[in-house]
Parts: structure tokens; sequence; C-alpha cells
């Protein structure tokens, strides 16, 4: 069975990239607009990554990834926050907040591949 | 495949909404608004227009937001006072990042001072550190290149030996040391030694805790970084130490090319674990169909306008009487030969084309993916299984199967109905499940899926299934059934569809109050859907909602009927056929019987239910048109013959005259007369009526397995010249 990934994102480029990619590389991808979303999208489903961007409305990245963590169904689940280069604290951010790993915009296809693969298989 | 380009046409619309949306802000900021929203929004405004700009490789876009975002950046974090002047050159600001969107749209090449000015000012605003940096990631990383490790006069390929001691953390940030392992066997090849010293015996042993650790030796010709990248995320969370072993060292470390002895058993116990934990969520296929490129009910503030939906119904109905006239046109001039008027003949097949167009065109308006009822499910079933202590898992799939927007609407209250029954009735306690060998955690699986021109919603779970024995005491108790009837499985489970229904032997305030599953059936019937329900015993039950994908045309089958026409929805339709003489029965009821394949299939003469003395009622001499009936599978109406294929405009008979039973609503032909379209439930049940009154005295009424028919049971024939 092919892994579901959720791409939690606000912007719908973002969340198309991420899902074109994976999808082509036989990834299952749900898409969320924002934390908010992303929770009520999930529930207790089983999901096996999840990739998050950290600035979005309603509830942001470091939010999602806490709420996540304190959920046993997702306690184990890989996250991998989207940051940009400029917030190297943001990194520190979500992994205090409990984020497996961090894709840095823009990235190219083989690298989100490579991360993908990295944290989940 | 891997290429971004085919998004820019998304990016670009994007990019609009976010700058209207930056626009609107900073009007608000300009009112001298102080909620901080605002900031953060306009933030992200910028930050996703740089986001998009990186991986399309605009690079002055990219350098411009990028500067512009830092500036932001320290105004919402209060770094920076928001003064008159600050908000001015946000203004400008944006401005000219819509200058640079719009440079990039169009591939216009930008002067080389373009927007200079203004980076000078934001950098002076937001700091003088800020000077401007380069924002690309990979031509930093190509920077990275000519490592010492791979020195090209060194012809022997160079050994690393990696001591790896992950710490409980790792497991914490749901890091995976056997994944490491596997991209570490990506770079060359690898032997790994576990250090098993620190395992606990089994009944000590914490499947969260990191008890084990590993020497590998890795023969690579890879970069000393591309080593450490696949450490990349855990690098706090282990004792890593990557040292390079001296030339001459492979034979001692005995590595050899075709190397299998791979010694990288599960890592830890909390691998194991995983795996189980896969296994057992394969179990529940997960399919989130790939089609459509979701189009999320709540995304996209303004990829979407808001219209009223009566302006929406006027265009619905204008269309359905353009459908009309188109059809009237072609019924009209189907007579003319063709060679004499050739440009009108071809205008007019060009004309039924662009109507056919316009029609699907305007009903896809109304479309709208089903996800925004089920995504209210989850908390639902959340919420529910708290109240009652169980632990149910829901699982969805098909959310982007869509339908028309009052189907939506109508479809939420049946689904969450059915979900709690299937919560409260069908599953199991815990411990209850335990005992059964179940899972502890139960499973709902909403999905949905578009058959046959319809939508179809199947609620099924892994319950202990309908209990036949309480239902059949409870369905005699209150004379649902004739005594000594038999039922068969099925016919008995849909019997808690029946009015007043109810097993539970305590109302609950979950789904024993309110309305009952009759209810639900009513309100579909009254959609022009079907529900069912079949269950296995002990394995659970399954619901079935089928339901028209709008409520507005359908493709219809015109019949001929004596001098009357009717149309046949066409998902309906299994197969028409003229029957032999032979091939027909008649039971002593009067009933008559098609013999199709193996099967007895009842027939409906529809001349004699709708009183219709010119149609043939002889099935040998007439079609028969075997259609599928939810309740009552095949059945066989009788028909002079088939005039046609078309797609009409469904008009409310309710609305307009008065319900008929065996007629679900009404529609205008090309010659301006009205045709009946068939309700292939109730035509069975009236065709049975009709049977009985014809057959009187009356035998003691048959079986009645599901609700008595609608009020307006007076089985009238319609009064329609057709």
């Amino acid at each position: 069975m092919s892994k579901r990934v959720l791409a939690v994102d606000d912007s719908k480029t973002m969340r198309d990239m991420v899902s074109f990619t994976l999808k082509g590389a036989g990834y299952e991808v749900v898409e969320a607009e924002d934390g908010r979303h992303a929770l009520d999208t999930l529930g207790s489903g089983v999901i096996d990554l999840v990739i998050t961007d950290i600035n979005m409305p309603n509830m942001n990245g470091i939010e999602l990834v806490k709420a996540l963590r304190s959920n046993p169904t997702h306690r184990s689940t890989p996250i991998l926050v989207l940051t940009t280069e400029s917030d190297d604290s943001k990194k520190n951010e979500g992994r205090n907040a409990g984020a497996t790993g961090w894709i840095v915009k823009p990235f190219e296809p083989e690298k989100l591949l490579k991360v993908v693969q990295k944290v989940c298989g | 495949m891997d290429d971004y380009s085919q998004f820019k046409a998304t990016y670009f619309t994007e990019c609009d909404e976010l700058l209207a949306d930056a626009e609107v802000q900073l009007a608000a900021l300009d009112d001298g608004s102080d909620d901080p929203e605002i900031l953060h929004a306009i933030f992200r405004a910028v930050h996703s227009i740089k986001a998009g700009a990186g991986a399309f490789k605009f690079t002055r876009l990219t350098e411009f937001s990028h500067q512009f975002e830092a500036l932001l950046d320290r105004m919402r974090d209060g770094r920076i006072t928001v003064t008159e002047e600050g908000v001015a050159l946000l203004f400008r600001a944006a401005d000219t990042l819509s200058a640079m969107v719009e440079a990039a749209r169009t591939e216009t090449p930008l002067e080389d001072d373009f927007g200079q000015d203004l980076l000078t000012e934001i950098a002076a605003m937001a700091g003088s550190e800020t000077a401007p940096a380069p924002a690309s990631g990979p031509v930093a990383a190509e920077e990275q290149t000519a490592p010492s490790a791979n020195d090209p006069a060194e012809q022997v390929t160079p050994i690393y030996r990696l001591v790896f001691s992950p710490k409980a953390e790792m497991f914490k940030h749901a890091n995976e040391p056997l994944l490491l392992v596997r991209e570490l066997k990506t770079l060359g090849t690898l032997t790994a030694e576990p250090d098993i010293s620190h395992l606990p015996p089994l009944a000590k042993l914490d499947a969260e805790e990191a008890y084990l650790s590993w020497t590998f030796t890795l023969q690579s010709d890879c970069p000393l970084e591309e080593i450490e990248e696949v450490f990349e995320f855990v690098t706090e969370d282990c004792d890593l130490s990557i040292t390079l072993l001296p030339a001459g060292d492979a034979e001692k470390q005995g590595i050899s090319r075709e190397n299998g002895a791979q010694s990288a058993a599960a890592p830890s116990g909390q691998e194991q674990q995983k795996q189980e934990e896969d296994e057992a969520s394969s179990v529940a296929p997960a399919n989130i169909p790939t089609a459509a490129p979701a189009s999320p009910a709540k995304t996209a503030k303004a990829t979407t306008i808001r219209v009223d939906l009566d302006r929406v119904d006027r265009l619905v109905n204008m269309v359905g009487e353009l459908v009309i006239t188109q059809s009237m046109l072609s019924q009209q001039t189907s007579t003319l030969p063709t060679d004499h008027y050739p440009n009108m003949v071809r205008g007019l097949e060009e004309l039924a084309l662009h109507t056919r167009e316009l029609q699907e065109s305007v009903m896809a308006i109304r479309m709208q993916p089903v996800k925004s009822v089920f995504s209210r499910m989850p908390r639902l079933v959340r919420d529910l299984s708290a109240k009652l202590d169980k632990k149910v898992k829901l699982i969805t799939k098909g959310e982007n199967t869509e339908v028309d927007k009052t189907v939506i609407e109508e479809i939420s209250d049946p689904i969450t109905h059915m979900i709690r029954n299937s919560l409260d009735h069908g599953l199991e306690r815990p411990e209850e499940r335990l005992a059964l060998d179940k899972t502890e955690e139960g499973t709902i699986t909403l999905s949905a899926e578009h058959r046959g021109g319809r939508i179809v919603i199947t609620i099924s779970d892994d319950g202990r299934g309908i209990n036949r024995e309480a239902v059949l005491t409870r369905a005699r108790e209150r004379g649902l059934i004739a005594d000594g009837a038999t039922l068969s499985e099925d016919e008995i489970d849909n019997l808690v569809f029946a009015p007043g229904f109810s097993t539970a032997e305590k109302v609950t305030d979950i789904s024993g109050r309110g309305v009952g599953m009759d209810v639900v059936r009513r309100n579909i019937q009254a959609l022009g859907g079907r529900v069912s329900i079949h269950s296995t015993p002990g394995h659970g039950s399954r619901f079935t909602m089928t339901l028209p994908l709008t409520l507005a045309v359908m493709d219809g089958m015109i019949v001929q009927l004596g001098a009357d026409k009717y149309v046949i929805p066409i998902p309906s339709i299994l197969e028409s056929f003229r029957p032999a003489p032979q091939a027909i029965k008649r039971l002593p009821t009067g009933q008559t019987l098609v013999h199709v394949r193996g099967d007895y299939i009842p027939l409906c003469p529809l001349g004699r239910i709708f009183r219709c003395d010119e149609a043939e009622t002889d099935p040998a001499k007439a079609l028969v048109v075997l259609v599928e009936s939810e309740q009552f599978g095949a059945v066989g109406i009788i028909v002079d013959t088939l005039l046609g294929q078309q797609q009409v405009v469904i008009k409310s008979l309710e609305g307009n005259y008065k319900p008929v039973l065996g007629i679900s609503s009404a529609t205008i032909l090309g010659n301006g007369k009205v045709a009946p379209i068939l309700d292939i439930e109730t035509l069975y049940q009236l065709s049975q009526a009709h049977l009985r009154r014809e057959t009187r005295p009356a035998p003691p009424p048959p079986v009645a397995p599901t609700p008595a028919p609608p009020p307006s049971s007076n089985p009238e024939p319609p009064t329609f010249a057709g």
C-alpha cells in the first residue's frame, strides 16, 4: 500500500508542488490549508508523514506539530516542516516542538523526495 | 516530470490574490488598526510569493520579497515600530512587488536598478545588517563541492567508520534509525556491527528507549558532507562520529563489493513495533483518489468568487429552457431535407453541441466535492467515541467526489445519523471487541464514488452487525410484518428503516432520540436517492446510499406508450428486449414474469397501470425495458417502443401539480408537451397494488418489508397529454 502524506500549506502553489512530486513517486497525498484544517482532515485516520508549512493562518505549523505530538495516534508520525533559509530559528523551533526534520524552500523535486524517503521510507 | 513550471499559472493567480489581500491589510494598517494579525497576514502573503518565486527561479523577485519579508518580520515581532513612514514604505514595496510579479508573469526583463532604491530604504529601515543576501540555496550548495576525501589522486575508494548511538529523543521526533541505515547503504558498500550490550531483558524493554548502537564501515566515493547529511535531522539526538580510515584498510575491514552481510537487523524494538503498526494499518485501505486536483472546499479565498445561489439557479433554469428550445428546434427541423439547407442543419448541430456543453458547464458551477461534509465527520467520531467510551478509527475515501450543491446540503444529516448509528449500535466496546478476537479499535469507513451517473456513499463498520432475531421480534411486536412471513436476510436488515423502529434496549442520547432511520430513508428518497443496509452478523454492517448527482437534469430514455411518452432514467436501465412468447410466465396471482438467463423477473404492464388503453400489453409484442430497482432488484417495464435517449430538464411534480405514485417528476419534450419521468422504485409497488385490485377479492396483504407507500397512495393515473 502506498504511503499517505498530508501536505499542509496555505499556498496552493506549494501544496500543488509537493503533491505533484510525491504523487509522481507513488505516494498518496492529502492536502490541508492550515493547521486546524489538517487536524480536521486527519481526525484519527492513519497517515505516514506530515509535511507542513510554518506560517499559516488559524493554526500555524509549530502549533500543528505540538498538537500532533500530543495525540497518541500521531506521536510517532514523522513530521517535516517547510522553512526558508532565513528561518534557522524556525528549524529549531520546529525541532523543539517535535518535528522530525525540515525541508528548505525553495526545493528541487529530487531534494523533496530524498528527504521524504529519509523519514518515511 | 520533475518540472514545476506547470504550476506557474497557479502561482501567478495566487500572487494576485495574495497581493490583493496584502493591499486590503495595508489599508487597514493605514487606518490605524493595531491588530497584530494584520502584519502577520502581510508577512504570510510576501512569504508565499517568495517561496514560489524561489521554486520558479525568479531571482529578482525572490531577492526583493526576501528583503520585504525581513522588514515585515521585524515589524511583526516589534523590533521595529510601525510608523506612518513605515506604512508608506510598505505600500510602495507592495507596489514594486506587484510590478515584479507582473514582469515575471510576462517574462519582461527588469532594469538592473529596478527597485534598488526601495531595497536600500527597506534595508535602512530594517537595520543595517540586512544587506541584500543571496536568497537561493542551490547556488550556495553548488559551491560546496570538492571534498577533501574525494581526492582524485587517491585511487582507492575511501573508507569511513561511523559510530552511531541514537538517543531516545530520536524516537520522540519520529526519526527512524533503519531508514538512516538504508540511506547510508545507498552511498556505497556498507557493513554494520550492532552493539547490543545495552539491550535489557525483554520484560524490561521499553519500546521508546534507545538501547542499540552501531559501528558502520562505509566504502564510498561520496563527499563527507553527503554522509553527514544522512544524519542531518538527528545530530542532536544521537552520538555520532565519522572518521576517514587510512588508505589500505579496506582488506582489514573485510569489505568486498558483493558484500551481502548487511547485518542491519531491526535496529530497535521501536522499529519492530512500528512495523507491526504498519501492518496493522495496511489492513485499513485508505485510498484517497488522486484524480482531480483537489479543489479543497474551504480553500482559496480568492480563486473563488461568491455568487448568490439564486443567480446560479436562474442561470440553471434559463439553460434548462434553452435545452428544451434547442431540442424543439431540432425536432421541428428533423424532417427537412438536409441537402436543401446544409448550413442550417450544420448550425443546428453546433447549437446542439454547444447547448450540451453550456449545460454541463453550468451544472459544474453547482458541483462541490463531498469533502465539505466528510471533513466534519472526524470530529463527530472523536466526540462520540469519547462519550460512548469506544475506540474508533474513521477512514474516509473519495472526499473529492463531486455532487450538486443541493445534494451536498442534504447528505450531511443522513451521513451523521448513519455514523452515529454505527458507533452507537454497531461497534462494540473495546473489552467486548478484544473478547471477540477483534482489534480493540473499531473502524468506520466512509466513502464516496461515482457509479452509473449517481453518487454512492457507503458507511461501513466492523462491529457486531444487525441482530436479526431482535429485529424480527421487534418488527412482529410492531406489526410491521405479517405473522409467519418468511423474509430474506436483507429484508430483515432493511426493517431498520421501517417507521419508528429502534432495537436499542434503551434510548440513548446518541442515536436513539430525534429522527429514526425511517426519516433518514424518507429524506433520501425525497432527493431521488435510495438507502439500504447490508449486514454480516459478527462482522459489521454497511449502509449504502445512492443519490443523483444533480437534481436539475438527467439522461432519460423516451419511451412510447400508446399515444403518450414517458421518460425512464438511463442510469436505472439494464437492457431492453422483446421476449419470446415462451419466456413469459403467468402466476396464479396474475403477476407475469419474464425468463431472462435463468432468472424470473416480474413485469410491470405500464399501459394497464396508467390506464392507457392503446398501449400494447402483450410483452411478446411489445418491448421490455429491464430496470434495476434498489429495493426490489430487476423489474421489467412493458412499453410499446423506445424513441431515443435525451437529456431532460427535471421539473418538480409536487411544485407544479401534485405527487403521483410511480412518477418522480416530469419534463418538457421538444414538442412542448409534458412527459412524466418514471419512478422505478414506487412503480413496482404500484404495479403490485394494481394487481391486487384487479384480482379482488384481495389475498391477505403480502409481506411489506418496507414502509408503506408515501402518503399520496391513491394510485391515480397521471393525466398528461404526452
